[in-house]
């Protein structure tokens, strides 16, 4: 068979089925009595139009993209790491107990670092136990990681009414941690600046996301780690004879999938909120497998994919606000249908496709 | 005169660009035995895939006992009365003999009935053909040779007139393939028509009535088997005179690069694949190891190249000593100057969908070739890959081009090659030319000569026996996990060494009688 050119397959092929997800989703609206296209206006002026809607969509998007990286990164070692939820509330805790212990005292350049740093060292560490067990085991991780996510579900609502619980509250969450501690907002980074943005929980988290997504491509791309962990990807058998330790790289890239699951943590916890909540990872860890399915487990696959998904969330909140018959259900009904048509029927167009490219 | 049993005439097909089938006309007589004979991607399989129904042709016409024929697909091919037995057995494996027969045509909707008339069935297939199997026996536990008589039979038991045997004797012993030989007489004297699909001369002449050689596609020969001879075919098939290698083998007095001591070796669930086995490999000799398939040849090979643990005995490698205690990776085996050509070239060797410039440094990406840095280049391996395709005249020559995208041939070079470049004292070569056309086997030859040459101690495992004697100087057998044998290559003999593999030298009630 004829492969695609590049661009058909990475440019032409999504768009079809992106094309396909909203016409079957317009067609569930006008089901419904409502105009697809005026539906279809509110998402995009609230995505990116109306006040703040732009910094809302990046602020979901710097989520979609650490669990999305997550999520891909396993997928170039064929590890399907569905313990992204988990491994983000871990990360939380992991960032939340640097700056507990020293936000009181120390400056936030020192504890900024350590706190992400601690954010990524407790998501790796959530998601290595898994690994170990696939790896000396046996275990498939995808049912450890789904087991893990609830462990990591109820050890945290434990130590959220428990130990971590903000005195004199009755709310399940920690004290909020000092200001100086926290990632700065970006509309009062451009405000210093002398830009006049609208307020928006967008945080400096955004930036690091981005870095992840160079980092990322660079580790797997550019370096003999990551070249040994997509040929273990690739074939297992290869990376025995190509004298790659199978086990122990299975262990360090679930690690680093972990690792970045645990950052998307330091967006609410540093940036947005200041506080660890009880179950604020609220499902972008798992719809950061979307997102790498989406993204076709690429760094840049993956940041255009959860700037969809950013905007779908910010603009599906905005839909509902609009339409009294469209309900938050219905964001959810357009995201599973980009999930069939562009992950689970992906190539639904290629033999189509293939034929066009073929007859020109 | 007798229509022909099957007739095709200007059958086409094509695949994108490439022509597979070019105005193939095929006759055959009912009652013979009819060799198609080519090199691989010659067009063989695709044209008894067409015979078959698996692929439809797109031009040309089939007719079976003088009747046109359409076939879409195998179920078509069967009701016209042509079998197939494949290349790789399709039998479920831990299924009893008869209900592998049955299977597909199990006669209503409970087994017992089906099961009484199959057993009949093959009783009376048995006595008419000569092809005894036990019908209640396993089929995983039956020797190869008896599974293929399984398939056979499957293929008579649907009526079969026409049999097409893809490339049959590739798993067989020598032994194995004389007797299977017989059965094929045997069917013929029955009436059945045989077609006979191979790349092996010396089956052509041994059992067939007549041959038609393919190349590129065509039909470039049909000779009655009397009036040709090997040499003319083999003409024919390549379109040129290949040199025959003449070796007698010389023994080296070289020093010992690599021994293996005493090795045994179990598998998971403790049987014994490897038993002391030990071999010492001379700098500047190739010690040839013969075997039928799935003796303990794997797992030596994985155990020398460090792919799978020491479990007993040592290996050394000059000073050092390789033990269970003291084990060593496949990377730590290449720094110490041990290349590996695996068996599997698409499991183990290259990673298919990986460009060829990443395959070339598979192993070696720790070294310079994948970067001067610390990080990998592109261009580092894109200049490698591209010397390498050169200097062992791979094609296309495309450093960008996915493995999976060259022929068997080319792949084998990209593997020998890497291995080649990292200059080793020692290589371990697995079946080197599985799969891999003429033209590409004489190449891969030469480059393995070549390294003997250069002084590499060289150990070679196939199940070609003819490529053993074509480049040993020592050849060794191994059998059920244990060599039986070693002699000097001119001290052997291929029905000596043929009796070995079979094991008959040690235990074997079966041959001698």
């Amino acid at each position: 068979m004829t492969r695609l050119p590049g661009w058909v397959e990475y440019g032409v092929l999504p768009l079809i089925n992106l094309l396909m997800a909203f016409t079957v989703a317009g067609l569930v609206v006008a089901l419904i009595g409502e105009d697809p296209f005026a539906a279809l206006a509110v998402m995009i002026n609230g995505a990116f139009v109306y006040e703040g809607g732009i910094g809302y969509t990046l602020y979901y998007a710097t989520n979609f993209i650490f669990t999305g990286l997550a999520v891909a990164v396993a997928f170039q070692a064929k590890l399907f790491n569905i313990g992204g939820e988990g491994q983000a509330y871990l990360g939380g805790l992991g960032a939340l107990l640097v700056c507990l212990a020293m936000d009181a005292w120390a400056p936030g350049l020192l504890v900024i670092p350590l706190a992400i740093l601690g954010a990524a060292l407790f998501g790796a560490a959530w998601a290595m136990i898994p690994g170990w067990l696939q790896a000396y085991r046996g275990s498939h991780v995808v049912i450890t990681t789904i087991m893990f996510n609830f462990i990591a579900a109820g050890l945290m609502v434990g130590l959220l009414s428990g130990a971590l619980m903000r005195g004199g509250q009755s709310n399940p969450e920690s004290r909020p941690i000092a200001e100086a501690a926290r990632l700065p907002f970006v509309h009062d980074v451009l405000g210093a600046l002398g830009i006049e943005a609208a307020q928006s929980p967008l945080n400096l988290a955004f930036p690091v996301a981005l870095l992840a997504c160079v980092v990322v491509w660079v580790l797997i791309w550019r370096t003999r780690w990551g070249f040994a962990l997509r040929t273990m990807g690739e074939s297992e058998p290869a990376a025995r004879y190509a004298g790659i330790n199978v086990p122990r790289m299975i262990v360090t890239a679930m690690a680093l999938s972990g690792a970045l699951a645990g950052l998307m943590a330091i967006n609410t916890l540093l940036g947005a909120q200041g506080k660890v909540t009880v179950n604020f990872p609220a499902g972008f860890g798992f719809t950061g497998i979307a997102v790498a399915l989406m993204g076709r487990s690429h760094p840049v696959g993956v940041l255009m994919a959860a700037l969809l998904f950013g905007a779908l969330y910010q603009g599906g909140a905005e839909l509902d606000f609009e339409f009294k018959t469209i309900t938050r259900e219905m964001v959810l009904l357009i995201q599973g249908l980009i999930i069939l048509f562009s992950g689970a029927l992906a190539f639904m167009f290629v033999p189509w496709l293939t034929r066009l490219v073929e007859r020109t | 005169m007798v229509a022909p049993a099957l007739k095709m005439s200007g059958v086409t097909k094509r695949f994108g660009p490439v022509l597979a089938n070019d105005r193939v006309d095929l006759q055959v007589a009912p009652g013979t035995i009819h060799g198609i004979i080519g090199e691989n991607g010659a067009g063989k399989s695709t044209l008894v895939s067409i015979l078959y129904g698996f692929h439809a042709a797109d031009e040309g016409e089939i007719e079976i006992t003088g009747r046109p024929v359409t076939i879409r697909d195998s179920a078509d091919a069967i009701g016209h009365g042509v079998g197939m037995v494949h290349q790789h057995f399709m039998l479920v494996p831990n299924f009893t003999v008869l209900e592998n027969v049955m299977l597909g045509a199990e006669g209503g909707l409970l087994l017992k009935s089906g099961r009484a008339a199959a057993r009949a069935e093959l009783d009376r297939l048995a006595r008419d053909y000569g092809l005894e199997v036990d019908p209640d026996a396993i089929v995983e536990e039956l020797p190869v040779g008896l599974q293929q008589r399984v398939e056979i039979l499957k293929a008579l038991r649907r009526g079969a007139q026409i049999l097409i045997l893809d490339e049959p004797t590739g798993v067989l012993t020598p032994a194995e393939t004389e007797r299977f030989f017989d059965i094929l007489r045997n069917l013929r004297a029955q009436g059945v028509t045989i077609l006979l699909i191979t790349h092996k001369l010396q089956e052509i002449i041994a059992v067939t009535d007549d041959v038609t050689v393919l190349r590129g596609g065509r039909v470039v020969g049909r000779r009655a088997t009397a009036e040709t001879t090997r040499d003319e075919l083999a003409e024919l098939m390549v379109g040129a005179k290949t040199p025959a290698i003449v070796n007698r083998g010389q023994e080296s007095q070289g020093e010992a690069v690599i021994s293996a001591e005493n090795l045994t070796w179990r598998d998971l669930r403790g049987v014994a694949r490897l038993e002391d086995v030990s071999l010492t490999l001379r700098a500047g000799e190739i010690l040839g190891l013969a075997g039928v398939s799935g003796n303990g040849q794997s797992e030596l090979l994985d155990v020398l190249s460090g792919v799978s643990p020491v479990q007993e005995g040592r290996i050394r490698v000059g000073a050092r000593e390789i033990t269970r205690t003291a084990s060593a990776n496949p990377a730590e085996m290449r720094r110490l100057g041990v290349g590996h050509v695996p068996e599997d070239r698409h499991r183990c060797g290259l990673v298919l969908g990986f460009e060829a410039r990443a395959n070339a440094v598979l192993g070696y990406h720790n070294g310079p070739n994948a970067g001067p840095g610390l990080f990998l280049s592109l261009r580092a391996m894109e200049r490698h890959c591209t010397a390498l395709i050169k200097r062992f005249d791979v094609r296309p020559g495309a450093p960008r081009l996915r493995a999976g995208g060259f022929s068997g041939g080319n792949q084998q070079k990209l593997v020998i090659g890497r291995e080649i470049e990292a200059e080793p004292k020692a290589m371990l070569i697995g079946q080197p030319t599985r799969g891999v056309d003429i033209g590409g086997i004489a190449a891969i030859h030469a480059e393995i000569l070549a390294r003997r040459a250069a002084g590499c101690a060289i150990l070679l495992v196939s199940v070609e026996l003819e490529e053993i004697f074509a480049l040993s100087d020592r050849i060794a057998v191994i059998n059920d996990g244990r060599i039986v044998g070693e002699t000097p290559r001119r001290d052997a003999d291929v029905k000596t060494i043929g009796l070995m593999m079979a094991g008959v030298s040690r235990n074997a009630p079966e041959a001698a009688a």
